[in-house]
């Protein structure tokens, strides 16, 4: 679907570009500019503004980075059970660094806080589904659902 | 010693969440009933009776907070269910909202007939995609069976702010804003979203509320501590046996917590310290352990119930090196709308970084003390104000580990 479709389905919705910025995402993986230009006009607000909402939250890019999204939770109760050791796998397995996309355009790879599922740490998540209790033995298989 | 005590978990393993009818075979949407053949003000003072207070970290009494939003004078006005869970360690939220959505919505429907708000809003972490299917769910099925009435919930996503949590930043953020937080007053129930009085309350609160109304304010206020009565649920994490969930009368103390429901230290460590209310509380060391875990007991020895997280290190844990990561987590998370914050967050993380790195001195501890101080009272809101609190505690509590690793 193209962005001024999904953006125009949040047009009534007070304080909806947010939401629209997510259906964006879904589609596209990141924020292009002229979505955002165009999200600025359709909630009536300034493109500076629309701008300062899609730089202020964490989940959302304003880069092209791969379809992909992975999130490593770096917060202490992951960090304490070994995120760093996952971070290194992720990296070697995918042959990128942290904040990088792959350049097949499948993967990218960036740092969370945590994703509030505490009970199996360290945890990652791919495009929001949480995968527990990961290891580095376990990243191989986790990236091949991807592949 | 403290059994477990299910309230906000009642229908846990109980009930299928996406079922309806199993919500009200248990009695579900029958307290909303009752709440509705109240007089508005005889069912706040119920509320307040149970002297039930927020569940999300500030502990401002729940009733009390109602009549505020009530006694505004409005057309419109707003409930709003705080779930942007986002305090490192924790996911009690998540436990109810997955595993009983229905209590949330009632627990709102009753607080808006109370203040007299038709719309609803429940704010959820953008880290739960998840659940916006299962609210939503539960959301059509209450307004097929037509027991929300007239009062209407939405699902907003937030989209990765741990700032959002505070809840003048969440309003800006439903607001399709940045979500940074409000100078204050006006409070947000009488002036709140959209400028209309709302009342924002955590997802644990309104999950509270039904059984309140369906026993009496008296029984609830009979559970625990009397001075933050009821029951609260926490998520044990780190070094401990039974990484998992309990709700537990507010009279447990800590030792029991990481002993008796946590099973203690795996490995056959010894414990070393333990962490609070989430990344933002305080840690304790074995001397406070007896401390029960209510509100004002907490903050007698300097710590916050905060979100329920409990954060276990043994003995083999670096203390500087963790609290080093959550001075990280707090210059990310920092808004930048003001600057003690702002700056605070940014150069306390370069100072505990110095320190872990062995290349800090006495006089860097002796700045962040003071820099501590200067942020937790001149910060614009909580997330800035509580941030020094680990480095502080560890300082007082685990001085060992810091001398370690001075130059």
């Amino acid at each position: 679907m193209d962005y001024k479709d999904i953006i125009a389905k949040y047009a009534d919705m007070p304080g909806g570009i947010i939401e629209s910025f997510h259906a964006i995402q879904k589609e596209l993986s990141y924020l292009p500019e002229e979505a955002i230009v165009e999200a600025a006009k359709v909630f009536n607000i300034p493109a500076a503004e629309a701008y300062g909402v899609a730089t202020f939250y964490s989940m959302f890019s304003t880069n092209s980075r791969g379809k992909n999204v992975i999130r490593i939770c770096e917060s202490a109760p992951c960090h304490v059970a070994g995120a760093a050791e996952v971070v290194a796998a992720l990296e070697r397995e995918l042959g990128i660094k942290m904040g990088e996309s792959t350049p097949d355009g499948l993967f990218a790879l960036e740092f969370t806080e945590c994703v509030g599922q505490c009970q199996a740490t360290p945890v990652i998540t791919i495009n929001g589904k949480p995968y527990l209790d990961v290891s580095p033995a376990k990243i191989p298989g986790i990236l091949a659902e991807y592949k | 010693m403290a059994e477990e005590m299910r309230i906000v978990l009642r229908n846990y393993g109980k009930i299928d969440p996406l079922k309806i009818e199993d919500y009200i075979a248990q009695g579900g949407y029958k307290p909303l009933e009752k709440a509705r053949s109240m007089d508005k003000e005889a069912l706040i003072d119920e509320v307040k009776k149970s002297n039930l207070r927020g569940r999300g970290g500030a502990g401002f009494n729940c009733g009390q907070k109602w009549l505020f939003a009530y006694k505004a004078d409005s057309d419109v006005k707003y409930v709003i269910c705080n779930a942007d869970e986002g305090e490192p360690g924790t996911y009690k939220d998540r436990m109810i909202m997955e595993n009983d959505p229905h209590t949330v919505l009632e627990g709102m429907a009753i607080c808006g007939y109370a203040i007299g708000a038709t719309k609803g809003y429940i704010y959820l972490r953008g880290e739960y995609p998840q659940l916006v299917d299962i609210l939503n769910t539960a959301i059509a099925q209450a307004k097929e069976k037509g027991v929300l009435g007239e009062f209407d919930i939405e699902v907003r996503s937030g989209a990765g702010a741990y700032v959002c949590g505070e809840e003048t930043a969440l309003i800006e953020s439903i607001e399709g804003k940045r979500g940074e937080p409000r100078y204050k007053p006006p409070y947000p129930p009488v002036e709140g979203l959209w400028n209309k009085p709302t009342i924002v309350n955590n997802v644990e609160t309104f999950a509270n509320i039904p059984v309140i109304l369906e026993k009496g304010g008296d029984w609830y206020a009979s559970i625990g501590v009397p001075s933050y009565p009821g029951t609260k649920v926490f998520t044990l994490t780190g070094d401990i046996n039974n990484k998992t969930f309990f709700e537990v009368p507010t009279n447990t103390t800590v030792r029991e917590l990481i002993y008796k429901f946590g099973g203690g230290i795996p490995g056959g460590k010894k414990f070393k310290a333990v962490q609070i209310g989430g990344t933002s509380g305080a840690f304790l060391s074995e001397e406070q352990l007896d401390t029960p875990v209510a509100f004002d007991n907490m903050a007698a020895v300097g710590a916050t119930l905060g979100s329920g997280a409990v954060f276990v290190l043994d003995e083999s844990r670096d203390v500087v090196d963790v609290t080093t990561r959550i001075a990280k987590f707090f210059e990310h998370e920092s808004c930048g709308k003001c600057a003690p914050c702002r700056e605070g967050t940014a150069r306390m993380h370069e100072l505990m970084e110095k320190l872990n790195a062995g290349k800090g001195s006495a006089a860097d501890i002796a700045l962040l003390e003071r820099l501590g101080r200067v942020m937790s009272y001149s910060c614009l809101c909580g997330l800035g104000q509580a941030a020094p609190t680990p480095v502080l505690t560890t300082i007082e509590r685990f001085q060992a580990d810091y001398n370690a690793k001075l130059m």
